[in-house]
Parts: structure tokens; sequence; C-alpha cells
């Protein structure tokens, strides 16, 4: 089987994963009870979507 | 290239998917409201479409041709009473789908489907759930506070 030749320097690796980096969720606010949220989604919040759409009660037991 | 690839397999076969649609098409028109995935939502979305424009034909036929579709003979009374009579004017459209949020377990993408102008009915439907809701914990904390006088007055312990 074939096997690495040199051991991989700690800059080799932290090298190659400088491009690694994961990039923050866009979130827009919103409208009712301006919270961050995933756009095109019901807010999980407050449970509206585009004003009026009151989707799921929730409630604090 | 995905020439001629539209539509979704839902990873089922043929006789599995059409059943599950089926299910799923019967569950809208008669709940006006169902929470699923969105790949779920959007695969029957067209299904309920064609099957308003049948209850706005409203004739024999139509009516043959959807209950060879739905599961359900109330199912079809529904769609050519109450609901296909909302959409005189439009021409298509009729649902709204909706995300809000994903699922526990698969992390699936869940969405609610629901049919235009039915919001009304909705908000009658919530409402008297949580008025159920509402007596229900109403009578849990009186059947409680009873309980424990009962207890206090009789002396045993019962919230060990
Ligand atoms: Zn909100």
């Amino acid at each position: 089987m074939p096997n690495p030749k040199r051991r991989h320097s700690k800059a080799r690796t932290s090298k190659r994963r400088a491009h690694d980096a994961l990039t923050a969720t866009g979130l827009s606010e919103c409208p009712n009870c301006h919270e961050r949220k995933l756009s095109h989604r019901a807010c999980p919040k407050c449970g509206t979507y585009k004003g009026r759409d009151v989707l799921e009660v929730k409630e604090a037991s | 290239m995905r020439h001629r690839n539209a539509g979704y397999k839902l990873g089922r076969n043929t006789s599995h998917r059409r059943a599950l649609l089926r299910n799923l098409v019967t569950s809208i028109v008669m709940e006006d409201r169902v929470e699923t995935t969105i790949t779920k939502a959007k695969a029957a979305r067209p299904h309920v479409e064609k099957l308003i424009t049948l209850g706005k034909k409203g004739d024999l036929h139509a009516r043959r041709l959807a209950l060879s579709y739905l599961q359900t003979r109330e199912a079809v009374t529904r769609l050519f009473e109450t609901v296909a009579p909302r959409y005189g004017e439009r021409n298509g459209g009729y649902l709204r789908i909706v995300r809000t949020g994903f699922q526990k377990g698969d992390g699936a993408e869940k969405a609610f489907i629901e049919l235009l102008g039915a919001e009304q009915v909705l908000d009658e439907k919530r409402q008297k759930r949580a008025e159920i809701r509402a007596k229900r914990r109403e009578e849990l904390d009186k059947a409680m506070a009873e309980q424990q006088q009962q207890s206090a007055g009789d002396g045993t312990d019962v919230s060990s």
C-alpha cells in the first residue's frame, strides 16, 4: 500500500486549513418582533410570516 | 443535463409515492392546512391545484375524476362544496407554502402547506383548540388543589 514519504508539518496543515473557515449564516430581521431570523421562513420566536400569517402558537409551559 | 427530469421521487417507488401523495392531498383538502416537509409540500401542490380545477368545473365527470384520486368521499364533497367555490376569480396559485423550521432527528426542512382563503377557518380552529387546552388546564389545576387540600387534611404526604 502507498504510504506518506514525509511527515506533514504543522505549518502545512494550517496553511491548508486557512481556506476552511465557515461563513456566518445571513440572517434577516423579523418585522414583527425584531428578532434575527432566517429569511423566507416563519419567525420561530413569534410565529409570524409576512404580517398576518400567524403560524404556530408558541407558549412557554 | 436534467432535461425531462421534472418532479419529485421522494425516495419511493411509484405505488408508494402515489399512495403518499393521495393521502397528503386528501388531508390538505380536509384540513385546509398540513405541516409536512418542504419537498412533500412542493410535490403535493400541483395535485391539489388540479383537483381544485376539477372542483371548479363541478360536473359529474369532474366529480368522478376527483373521486378516483381522493381517498374519501367526504374529501370530494368538501372539495366541490366548500374549497373550490373560494377560487372563482383566481386561475391557479390556490396554495401557500411557508417554511417553518427544521425537523429534529434528520434535520429535514418543515413547511406548512395551506389553502388560500382558509385563514378564517384555521383561526377558528386554533381558537377552539386553545379554549379546550385552557379548560383542561383549569380542571387539572383544580383537581391538583383539591388533592393537596385532602392530603393536608388527613396528614398523608402525596408529594413524595
Ligand atoms: Zn418574530
